[in-house]
């Protein structure tokens, strides 16, 4: 690249640092990749424990948090056009629509887990040890990775949080939104992870 | 780069439809998996959580208007973990 402009006075690559967040997000997949490895092995070897358990999770409240997670990578996705279209206003309209559906999607979770857990199922409970060896293992594996699923979440709660003070402050704007394209980035995997926890752990019963 | 000066600026009615596509696709695969297909269950759900999948990598992640290289790191990460999958399934049905 030899056309640098000549009012470039802070050297900036966005394109490198998007290649950076998507050599991360490479990362994510294999993480979750592996842990849907152990889920298959496990269902393979426990297969009627496995159907058995799924069937205790609640669809309503995975359906609902599904069509939350789409229409919250929707309105990220609507963010980085405003912001390409140099609209602040409706860039922080869309951020805030994408948190406040962020929290609900938590909010959601809370009380998913949280009658999960009233009626004994949480690893190393009684009722499960009394289940046995299948059930262990899906409830065990569904609280781990709904749960690390849970604390990407949180992360992006707090990134989309930055990056809205960040178009605030006019610090991200028109010219200068890699942070807002790589957050957007990061929110869809969320979404992405999402996509396949929802089937394994609700649907295939 | 092609997209080095102007970047590529969806329209939000793309947005809508591109999600009212993955919801068509998510109540399929809500209707789909309360039928009682056997092991078949499993196939379709998945098939289905993989279209949606590349739907959101496509539009919403934007592959479709970057450059091609980001699609080709992405196949191959997906191609490393479904061969991850497929060994050590193999290692599993046939010890």
């Amino acid at each position: 690249m030899e056309h640098i402009p000549e009012n470039t006075h802070i050297h900036r690559d966005d394109e490198a640092s998007k290649i950076g967040m998507w050599l991360f997000i490479f990362t994510e997949m294999l993480l979750f990749g592996g842990l849907f490895i152990v889920y298959s092995i496990y269902r393979y070897l426990h297969p009627v424990a496995f159907e058995l358990a799924a069937d205790e999770l609640d669809v309503a409240a995975g359906t609902i948090n599904t069509v939350i997670l789409l229409i919250s990578s929707m309105t990220i996705a609507m963010s980085v056009s405003a912001i390409q279209k140099g609209d602040r206003k409706k860039t922080l309209m869309f951020l805030g629509a994408t948190l406040f559906l962020a929290l609900m999607f938590l909010v959601n979770k809370y009380f998913e887990w949280g009658s999960k857990i009233s009626h004994g199922l949480y690893p190393g409970s009684d009722s499960l040890h009394e289940l046995g060896h299948g059930d262990t293992l899906f409830f065990g594996l569904y609280y781990f990775m709904t749960g690390l699923h849970a604390l990407h979440i949180i992360i992006g709660v707090v990134l989309i949080a930055t990056v809205m003070y960040r178009v605030y402050k006019s610090r991200v704007r028109e010219d200068k939104y890699a942070l807002l394209e790589n957050t957007g980035l990061y929110w869809h995997l969320v979404d992405l992870i999402w996509i396949f926890l929802f089937p394994l752990f609700y649907l295939v019963t | 780069m092609d997209n080095n000066g102007k970047p590529h600026i969806v329209p939000y009615k793309n947005h809508i439809a591109v999600l009212a596509v993955l919801l068509i696709l998510t109540a399929l695969s809500v209707a789909v998996t309360s039928i009682e297909l056997g092991p078949l269950t499993v196939t379709v759900a998945l098939l289905l959580a993989t279209a949606k999948a590349l739907v959101v990598l496509i539009y919403f992640m934007h592959l479709k208007f970057d450059n091609i290289i980001y699609s080709i790191m992405v196949a191959f990460v997906m191609f490393s973990i479904i061969s991850i999958i497929v060994i050590t399934f193999l290692d599993y049905l046939f010890r």
